[in-house]
């Protein structure tokens, strides 16, 4: 694959970042995010305040919070539009679409940053059976999918305090995080593995914690395999379990060639990529490596998700991570969150923990293809000055792929805002 | 919201409906009947249990110590959540009904995504989830005499798969303006002429920017909209009411999301004036039931027979319908969902022949390949 191609498909588009996948996680570095260390004190004040009725204090912490999901906002585009390894940061995206958390309120909405930080980037070119456990016992997940609410039934504390079970957790791992809702699984492994994972849960304190006291005692089967024994390592066990099944293998490569390569990918891909994935114990860059390296990694069409549609027009534009960083927080809502929501993709509030669908229809729609054409015509001019020549900005942003049509409606344009508008616009740019 | 103040002073230009091409060369030739469907799908799998609750049976105190909220007696034996207490002068009108321990076919994984895939494509489960590529509204409007692209709507911002298919249909969501000169909308139809998918949406976006106005929340401009359409040309309307997923904390969980659809109800009743509003049927359905028992935390958890509701000045409403599989614990399906005894396409199909004058056989082998009818209850006026 060219490296044009390589940086549409896999990247977020002209002009071209790195070439390839490399090992090291540079962008982390240079532009942190937030940590769950500097969120919980936050949160534990905001909860503090309120409880006071401290109307000050409560301002006070709620500014605070603010201030860190606007850093971690800003830190993944940085990341995005500065990388030399745009590839990583595509890959990121992905199992944190993979792994979807969301906030249910104000305080928690620098926790799914926390969570990609925290348990996903770190494994992105590692092993998926760490991610798992990373992401499973990562207090985001746990307060997410109500992991925190579920007690065995016949724990002291479930006994005390008549308290039971919630399934939520336990289904979407082995639904959504693991096997898929294809595989041969039953209502009483869901249960079962519920069981199992209790007594994981969440101190505002110490994050995520294991409460020997709300674990179900006794064994627990789960697809056929027994788990006893006490503390975590029976749970983490399990997770070693669920990530080497070749289900979960068939899961997962079918998830990447979704993503990355058709709404519809060719099963011969997919069963290649699965096969990578047991042949390497799940190696996470091995298989990225493989998906790349695919003959039939150029085929099929994809629409840039909202997102990656405005990484990619900011790419093109020139605009770099200083910008973003320097934004005051209400134009950086107004030019990137409030625009991403019109496209149908709020940023970090995925409607459920499948995540963001992955159709073309899906994401142009009416309404998300009205804010995207909105966009184009008038967030670049509030972003560069002098706008570019839009016959320059075709081949900077399409290369290649700018089609004729395009091209001479761009050169048609009455003026440099329109002509910016429809390279922007186009079916081509919002393909990838 | 803050994109308007965005747009502020940009000069954005106005596409008024009646300027576009679509809706004035518009006619009505052969129009499809005058009565009207409008299905809400519930996203998130409604407790059907707390919603109308089985007051007369003698298991679901025991099952239920703390989720079940106030209720208003209905017939004896069901009570309706004090939640769609606001609903009760439809039910004492006749206008509102609801099915009991009804579901889908769908069993055992109890996932919502493939629920609600195999809730609108109304097939059976011989068919894989991801291999459903139509929507059994679309195969409706298929069938439909002098159907046109105006007589179906998929409105709000969730994608509508009931309504997807060959078929076509319009669809809408609030706030969708387009600030866009004139010479650049015109040269991007032109770019847009060879790519199917990007023509479609804008044909629609470019011809709908500038209808919505004012203020409001999401669901009440969905429904003023949804009415408005029933007032005219449409026939069919598809929109999502959310939030029902109450695994934790239920008593106030489910409140927001009942609110909404009472609200909804009532609304679309105003908006569509008594007229309209006596040939209209409302499907309200969802994926699937919760457990009976409630869970750990307050809540409930995912499972199956569940209820729906049924609303319209053409319902043959003030009952609760489908036949009551009882609560206790051999009664129930795995041991932990209320059993359900029949089948909800059964009940929409039953709706359809009513409203649309459709025959059985287009029934079970368009609309819902391979259903056998088998109710008998007359839903419909």
């Amino acid at each position: 694959m060219d490296g044009e191609s390589f940086a549409i498909r896999f990247g977020y588009g002209l002009p071209a970042g790195g070439s390839g996948l490399g090992a090291d996680d540079l962008a982390a570095r240079t532009w942190p995010g937030v940590r769950l260390a500097e969120l919980a004190p936050v949160a534990l004040a905001y909860r503090a305040a309120k409880k006071a009725e401290d109307d000050a204090a409560v301002r006070e912490a709620q500014r605070a919070v603010d201030a860190l999901a606007l850093r971690g906002a800003k830190a993944i585009f940085a990341r995005a539009l500065g990388s030399d390894d745009p590839y990583r940061e595509r890959l990121v995206a992905f199992w944190a679409d993979h792994f979807t958390v969301a906030p249910r309120n104000r305080t928690e909405r620098a926790l799914p940053g926390a969570l990609v930080d925290e348990a996903i980037r770190p494994h992105v070119t590692g092993r998926f059976a760490d991610m798992l456990k990373a992401v499973t016992t990562h207090p985001a997940m746990l307060i997410y999918l109500n992991q925190e609410a579920s007690f065995g039934p016949s724990s002291p504390k479930g006994k005390r305090q008549k308290k039971g079970l919630n399934e939520n957790l336990a289904r979407e791992l082995i639904e959504l995080h693991t096997l898929g809702v294809g595989a041969g699984y039953t209502q009483a492994d869901v249960r079962e593995l519920a069981e199992l994972l209790t007594g994981l849960t969440v101190s505002p304190q110490e994050g995520f914690v294991f409460d020997k006291n709300r674990a179900e005692p006794g064994a627990e089967m789960v697809l056929g395999v027994t788990y006893s024994g006490n503390g975590a390592a029976p749970i983490l066990q399990a997770l070693d379990d669920l990530a080497a099944r070749p289900e979960t293998a068939a899961h997962l490569a079918q998830k990447l060639a979704v993503h990355f390569v058709a709404d519809d990918p060719d099963e011969g891909l997919v069963a290649d990529l699965a096969a990578r994935f047991r042949d390497t114990d799940g190696d996470l860059a091995e298989v990225a490596q493989a998906l790349v390296a695919h003959p039939l990694a150029g085929t099929g069409t994809k629409a840039r998700q909202p997102l990656d549609f405005l990484v990619a027009s900011l790419r093109a534009l020139g605009v770099g991570p200083e910008f973003i960083l320097g934004l005051e927080p209400r134009p950086f809502r107004r030019l990137i969150l409030d625009p991403l929501e019109a496209m149908g993709q709020p940023f970090q509030q995925a409607p459920g923990p499948d995540g963001w669908p992955e159709r073309e229809a899906d994401w142009i729609t009416p309404q998300g293809l009205a804010a995207r054409i909105d966009w184009a015509m008038q967030a670049p001019e509030r972003l560069v000055r002098p706008l570019p020549d839009p016959r320059a900005l075709l081949s900077t942003a399409l290369g290649a792929r700018a089609g004729e049509k395009l091209a001479w409606a761009v050169g048609a344009a009455e003026s440099a805002r329109d002509g910016v508008g429809l390279v922007l616009a186009s079916p081509e740019f919002n393909r990838r | 919201m803050d994109r308007r103040i965005f747009l502020k002073g940009l000069g954005a230009v106005g596409c008024s409906a009646a300027a576009h091409p679509l809706m004035t060369t518009l006619t009505l030739a052969a129009a499809p009947g005058e009565n009207r469907l409008a299905v809400i799908i519930l996203r998130g799998a409604m407790d059907g249990l707390d919603v109308v609750q089985p007051r007369g049976d003698r298991d679901l105190a025991a099952a239920r110590p703390g989720v079940l909220a106030k209720a208003q007696d209905l017939d004896g034996f069901f009570a309706l959540h004090e939640g769609l207490s606001g609903l009760m002068p439809l039910w004492q009108a006749g206008e509102l009904a609801f099915v009991h321990a009804t579901s889908t076919p769908y069993r055992d994984k109890r996932s919502h995504f493939d629920g609600q895939d195999l809730l609108e494509a109304g097939t059976g489960t011989d068919l894989a989830p991801a291999a459903q590529r139509d929507g059994w509204l679309n195969r409706l409007l298929g069938v439909l005499p002098g159907a046109t692209s105006e007589t179906a709507w998929a409105v709000g911002r969730e994608a509508m798969p009931i309504l997807t298919g060959a078929a076509p249909a319009e669809s809408w969501a609030p706030d969708q303006d387009l600030a866009v000169s004139a010479p650049a909308r015109a040269l991007l139809e032109q770019v847009y002429a060879e790519d199917a998918l990007f023509h479609q949406a804008s044909a629609t976006a470019f011809g709908l920017a500038g209808m919505e106005e004012g203020e409001g929340q999401d669901t009440d401009m969905i429904v003023d909209f949804v009415a408005e359409r029933l007032r005219g040309p449409a026939r069919i309307a598809a929109f999502s009411l959310t939030g029902w997923d109450t695994h934790k904390g239920q008593e106030r969980a489910i409140r927001k999301p009942l609110d909404r659809l009472q609200r909804a109800v009532l609304r679309l009743k105003d908006g569509a004036r008594p007229e309209v509003w006596g040939k209209t049927v409302v499907l309200a359905m969802t994926e699937f039931g919760r457990t009976v028992r409630q869970n750990g935390s307050g809540g409930t958890d995912h499972g199956t027979g569940g209820a729906m509701l049924v609303a319209g000045g053409a319902v043959r409403g003030g009952k609760v319908l489908g036949r009551w599989p009882g609560l206790a614990e051999a009664d129930l399906y795995d041991r932990r969902d209320l059993m359900p005894t029949s089948d909800v396409r059964d009940w929409a199909a039953q709706a359809m022949a009513g409203l649309f004058g459709l025959d059985r056989s287009v029934l079970e082998g368009t609309v819902f390949p391979k259903l056998a009818m088998t109710t008998s209850d007359k839903l419909i006026r």
